[in-house]
């Protein structure tokens, strides 16, 4: 059983990391035409 | 946020739920392997959406070089991020069931070879894509030989019989699964499709967002250069 719960908590990790990632990439987007507007 | 990605946000969710419990409670357990044959729902449906993502990024990298427009470049580099990211879970889910069920976590047959070599080109097409000044029609160049390794792998089952099984699906006289199971894989694969869809459009808005503040940095540049200001005071 450790296998399986091992290999559903690790797809959901990859996408949970991906996410994060995404997300990350929103705020600094988003700060960057932020800094563009004042320039 | 509009109702469409709302919709297609709580749908996604609704299919996830029912392939988590399709997977772990609705589906039989299996008869030679037990329980961990159940990673089958979580492993074969993230190979399916993979295979599609990097299907999305060839049509969409050959139409960027047909046309160059950078829409199609920021779906192309979209499709294949999401397409590392099922690959990814298919190499790691893999080993977990091998490991238990063969004694082994790796073995250098064709379709294991094949997967680990179209992860390799993809993450190659997105390093390209970050270090080397962003370079689309190279990169396009590199995904359409990435195409070639999905049929590749697609087939390396058919055409080599090593410690890979036959595909239980598709396989010819003998291959098939229970309904039950059917169903269970069926589910994940939707709620996997429709979690690869959102992720895109999300991650695709993004990319477009990117590519807009590089054009506004760009034209800043043209704008604030020595040439520019010098034309402007004549």
């Amino acid at each position: 059983m450790k296998f399986l719960y091992a290999a559903y908590f690790v797809t959901w990790a990859i996408h949970f990391l991906y996410l994060l990632n995404v997300t990350r990439g929103y705020k600094k987007v988003a700060e960057e035409i932020r800094e563009l507007e004042r320039k | 946020m509009n109702w469409k990605f709302t919709s297609l946000a709580l749908v996604t969710l609704g299919l996830l739920s029912w392939g988590l419990y399709a997977a772990l409670v609705g589906a039989p357990t299996e008869a030679t392997m037990g329980d961990v044959q159940r990673i089958f729902y979580y492993h074969v449906p993230s190979a399916w959406t993979a295979f599609l993502c990097f299907f999305a990024n060839f049509v969409a990298s050959i139409l960027y070089l047909a046309k160059r427009n950078p829409k199609t470049d920021a779906f192309a580099v979209t499709t294949a991020e999401m397409g590392v990211v099922f690959c990814t879970i298919v190499l790691i889910t893999g080993p977990l069931w091998a490991k238990p069920v063969w004694g082994i976590w790796w073995t250098w047959d064709a379709r294991l070879t094949s997967t680990l070599v179209l992860w390799l080109i993809y993450v190659s097409y997105l390093v390209l894509r970050r270090y080397s000044g962003n370079n689309p029609v190279l990169a396009a160049a590199l995904a359409v030989f990435g195409a070639v390794d999905v049929l590749f792998v697609y087939m390396s089952i058919r055409w080599f019989r090593t410690q890979h099984p036959a595909p239980v699906i598709g396989g010819g006289e003998g291959s098939g699964i229970d309904p039950v199971m059917w169903h269970a894989l069926l589910i994940n694969f939707a709620a996997f499709l429709a979690l690869a869809a959102l992720v895109i459009a999300v991650r695709y808005r993004l990319e477009r967002l990117r590519q807009q503040v590089e054009e506004a940095h760009a034209m800043k540049a043209i704008q604030d250069s020595p040439a520019s200001v010098a034309r402007s005071s004549r």
